[in-house]
């Protein structure tokens, strides 16, 4: 490798004047030289990979969705953008069937405000603990347990949902009288999927994503800032709250983008929990059904693929790719610029 | 809350009341009007404070107690269900008798072919992305397309497991038969719903986490490692292979064994590829141990048979009508639960003893 710096191929006199030795070492084929060429060659393949992944997802739903090839008919050719913008109902089952995307952004929205409203704060919080008021100690045990609740499984986290948040949490709360029998009290409807109980558990999968990225960003804070904030006389409270986190912001925006997106892709404990029923409702107790899980719902059927129903999975991936996409790239760009101001 | 006098550590380096400076104006200005109200607001500051740092305790430990509740409770809802012969037998219509085999055997052959499949490839390229790549713009866009491609909801990528493996765009259509003299081993072109789009869809899926953790561990190895190699006379790769991957095998062992721990949970892409949820045998039609040795066209034929997992045999029982079922998928997530904890564990324990143990 030195040898290639000091002399390069375009610098024949040199080569030359220093005689075979030194020019061999450059221009000599070898087998080393041969295998070495074709590891780098094999392990930028390797990263290539990913690269057609990409193209691979975009190729498959835009196939579907939007150009279908020459003898079949993509979802959009069938169905007008108009149709599918405007229209507030989802019913590809119908004899007149309804493709209008609106309930089912309204249930993947309605699913991650709640998850946002319950994860964000959760999350950020338990953030500012591990990194400012935690012990050492605390946090090598509080850290590895929150990763443990990243990886339980999202099918187990809707059978939660449906199975103990629902009738243990959210039905004694709003049905008093149902469960206790006292019959003065409020009697709110529940349904036994309800986007709450779903967006509930989402909101307890997406703490630890937010916890460990905001964690991180928090202690990417300079020590200097926080000593300048203490040498005027602020107490703990005012060098977190007025100091460390605004330093932190871009960085906790880009965390809490991230954990939204994958709320919004969130499929089987929404599946399980929400419901399978497109509403167009802001009723948080209702049933409703998210992109992802119209989705599951299709493909766990035996809908024929060919048919505009099968078609409209892959608009619907379309539309929650593309969404989670945009989210993803800005938070990437946040964090990027967040680095570079404090590195 | 109420200011109980117990002892703990100080919120902050100012002492609790820090002595009023006499020397100041205010004193002869105000008289004590304006340190009464100066004391006042400094109390109040350290009570919010108190405040403060409760609820931040609150939320990272009712997160961790949140973790209880879920096993208790699943605990709770599996109690007399989750028995010996519970793991041992394969699934029934009924309930009292179903069990959970099918799913064991098709979770470890399916995390099985996605670790050959994936850890190769992310491992390759994490390297190529560290210690290769120059910092072109082709380098940047792979590295964000990384990022981003971590970010992708799974079940698109079970579209696209369905689309490329299971129907493989709807081109190939064609059987061999291949004669291994004791039995038939039996492989279709479109893969159709076997383990083997199973693994290759999963795959897709934890590339990128393999990739991020392992790149991840590679940069943690100090860089005068690589020029001591290189001084030495060793080339690039001779550098790689013995100096780096040894010093980041560690790190990347965990973040490998974080992202199969991953794919043992995940069930969305396996809904969309249309893997069972009901299923009376095993891939390959394996009986026992011991016929893994002696019957090769079994072997061969597991990547090209139907599977189901735990993951799936739960959801297959949380959409039975039956309120029993509710039990076994209960006692299934349990089972599913201690899995990932020992799997967890066992990467988290790699990187807290290497990390004591390696010093640069």
């Amino acid at each position: 490798m030195t040898a290639d710096d000091r002399q390069s191929p375009n610098d024949p006199p040199l080569a030359s004047s220093h005689g075979s030795a030194a020019s061999d070492l450059v221009y000599r084929f070898t087998w080393q030289r041969l295998r070495e060429n074709f590891i780098q060659f094999t392990l930028f393949m390797c990263a290539l990979l990913s690269v057609l992944t990409t193209l691979a997802i975009i190729f498959v739903l835009v196939s579907e969705a939007v150009f279908g090839i020459p003898p079949e008919r993509a979802f959009f050719q069938e169905i007008s953008l108009s149709q599918f913008f405007l229209e507030t109902r989802w019913a590809p089952q119908y004899s007149p069937a309804f493709f209008g995307i609106w309930p089912l952004v309204c249930g993947t929205f309605l699913i991650a405000a709640i998850a946002g409203l319950i994860g964000l704060p959760t999350g950020l919080l338990s953030a500012i603990y591990l990194s400012e008021y935690a012990s050492p100690r605390v946090r090598s045990i509080a850290k590895p347990t929150l990763e443990l609740l990243a990886g339980v499984p999202t099918v187990v986290y809707g059978y939660f949902g449906l199975r103990i948040v629902t009738p243990y949490f959210i039905r004694p709360m709003l049905r008093p009288a149902d469960v206790f029998g006292i019959d003065w009290l409020w009697n709110i409807p529940v349904d036994g999927f309800n986007a709450l109980s779903g967006g509930i558990v989402v909101g307890l999968m997406i703490i630890p994503t937010v916890c460990s990225l905001s964690e991180d960003v928090l202690r990417a804070v300079p020590r200097t800032l926080r000593e300048a904030g203490y040498a005027l006389g602020s107490t703990k409270f005012d060098v977190c709250v007025r100091v460390v986190v605004p330093s932190a912001l871009s960085g906790i925006i880009a965390a809490f983008l991230l954990a939204i997106s994958r709320a919004v892709g969130e499929t089987m404990a929404v599946t399980i929990a929400a419901g399978q029923k497109p509403t167009l409702t802001l009723n948080p107790l209702s049933q409703i059904e998210t992109m992802t899980a119209y989705v599951v719902n299709v493909m766990s059927g035996d809908t024929p693929v060919g048919t505009i129903e099968y078609k409209s999975l892959y608009a619907v991936a379309l539309v929650l790719f593309l969404t989670t996409l945009v989210m993803n790239l800005i938070s990437q760009m946040v964090l990027a610029r967040y680095r570079e101001v404090y590195q | 809350m109420s200011e109980t006098p117990t002892p703990r550590r100080p919120l902050s380096p100012l002492p609790e009341k820090p002595p009023i400076p006499t020397t100041s104006p205010t004193t002869f200005v105000g008289g004590g009007l304006v340190e009464e109200s100066f004391d006042l607001a400094l109390a109040r500051r350290h009570r919010n404070g108190r405040i403060f740092e409760w609820v931040c305790w609150l939320a990272t430990w009712g997160s961790v107690l949140i973790l209880g509740v879920l096993i208790a409770a699943m605990a709770w809802q599996a109690f007399g269900w989750l028995t010996p012969k519970f793991l041992v037998s394969m699934p029934k219509r009924n309930p009292a008798e179903a069990g959970i085999l099918p799913g064991i055997v098709g979770t470890f052959w399916l995390i099985l072919l996605t670790a050959i499949l994936s850890v190769p490839l992310g491992v390759g390229a994490a390297i190529y992305l560290e210690e290769y790549a120059k910092p072109t713009l082709l380098t940047r866009f792979i590295q964000l397309n990384i990022a981003n491609l971590a970010g992708v909801p799974s079940i698109v990528y079970g579209i696209l497991g369905f689309t490329a493996f299971v129907r493989m765009f709807g081109l190939a259509r064609s059987e061999y038969l291949i004669s291994f003299g004791i039995g038939t081993f039996q492989l279709t072109l479109p893969f159709g719903r076997t383990v083997i789009s199973g693994a290759l869809t999963l795959a897709l899926l934890s590339l990128p986490v393999v990739i991020i953790a392992s790149q991840e561990a590679l940069r943690s190895v100090p860089p005068s490692l690589r020029h001591a190699s290189l001084a030495l006379g060793a080339t690039k790769w001779q550098t790689i292979r013995y100096q780096i991957i040894p010093s980041a095998l560690p790190g990347m062992m965990t973040g490998v064994i974080l992202a199969m721990s991953r794919a043992i949970g995940e069930t969305a892409p396996l809904v969309a590829i249309g893997a069972a949820t009901y299923i009376t045998f095993t891939p390959g039609r394996i009986g026992s141990l011991s016929e893994v040795v002696t019957r090769p066209d079994k072997l061969a034929q597991v990547p090209f048979d139907s599977f189901t997992t735990i993951p799936m045999q739960i959801y297959g029982w949380i959409n039975e009508a039956k309120p029993d079922f509710q039990h076994v998928a209960a006692a299934a997530i349990l089972v599913l639960l201690a899995i990932l904890l020992i799997s967890n564990g066992l990467a988290i324990y790699i990187r807290q003893h290497f990390q004591k143990k390696i010093r640069w």
